[in-house]
């Protein structure tokens, strides 16, 4: 096993430049999304403003969702390929990185529930105050923005 | 010490692709709330001077790389054409009132796409470091 982890954070294998590629191009597109979902979403509690809300809840449906699919399919794909999504090999940082991805779809799909409700709302103009679904929201999008950090933090530093 | 460079090295590159992201939102017609804004452009310029400085400090650091390498040869280019397209892309994106969507120039809008593209390209040299 120690092997296999001097392996991966040593040396990679051409094949995997392309799933590489793809994860991190996912991750990248997630983490931004969720970003601005949350500074959007935290600017609408300040304003009231129904734009701001429906840009926030509309980033995590256009861009968190299918950036999600992304990172998490190119995660997939180069764990298939280095040989690490057998039920033996136990590696911290992959455990790590297996864990915030499926904690965070759980958080990202509430939020993206609660979302499509408050939007739907403005949408048909019922009104009322956004800023209870924006504050939850905010907060569930925010827990899974520290749980990449965590996950960016240990697919650099691949814990032992 | 390889490590912590590498993290915060990808962790800048996270900041500015967030910084490019919530511009991406603005350019597709979005309302440019200042505070907003004023997030982004933190985000952008955080990442942007953090991915070149660990990145210069990963390629002194590590014996396997050089600075005058091809590969990072061309990510200090990209960096200063994607950085160029920043600036301009910042100059004429401003806050507008209420939630009216921002009229952006349409050299604005195609200096915002470029650096979009110069991001993947980037993105691109560091996984494949052609060359190395």
């Amino acid at each position: 096993m120690s092997a296999v982890t001097t392996l991966a954070s040593a040396t990679r294998d051409s094949s995997w430049d392309l799933p590489l590629f793809v994860h991190i191009l996912g991750a990248m597109v997630l983490v931004g999304a969720l970003t601005l979902s949350a500074v959007a979403l935290i600017a609408a509690w300040r304003s009231g403003s129904a734009s701001l809300t429906k840009l926030g809840f509309m980033s995590l449906f256009y861009g968190a969702l299918p950036g999600y699919v992304v990172m998490r399919a190119g995660a997939q794909w180069i764990a298939h390929k280095e040989g690490l999504d057998n039920d033996g090999v136990d590696l911290s940082w992959i455990n790590i990185g297996f864990s915030v991805s499926d904690m965070g779809f759980l958080l990202l799909i509430v939020s993206l529930v609660i979302g499509g409700i408050a939007v739907r709302r403005i949408n048909r103009g019922e009104g009322g105050s956004p800023s209870t679904s924006a504050r939850i929201a905010t907060g569930l999008i925010s827990l899974f923005l520290i749980a990449c950090l965590v996950a960016v933090w240990a697919m650099t530093t691949k814990p032992a | 010490m390889y490590h912590a460079l590498l993290f915060l090295h990808v962790l800048s590159a996270f900041l500015l692709v967030a910084g490019v992201v919530i511009y991406t939102a603005f350019v597709l017609g979005s309302p440019v709330n200042r505070g907003v804004r004023l997030v982004a452009e933190i985000l952008w310029g955080v990442g942007g001077l953090g991915v070149i400085v660990f990145g210069i400090w990963l390629a002194l650091n590590r014996p396997a790389y050089e600075i005058w390498d091809g590969w990072v040869i061309a990510a200090l280019v990209l960096w200063v054409l994607m950085m160029g397209s920043g600036t301009q892309v910042s100059k004429h994106v401003q806050p507008t009132e209420g939630d009216a969507a921002p009229q952006i120039e349409r050299r604005a809008k195609f200096a915002h796409w470029m650096r979009v593209a110069y991001v993947v390209l980037l993105l691109i040299d560091m996984v494949w470091k052609p060359g190395a």
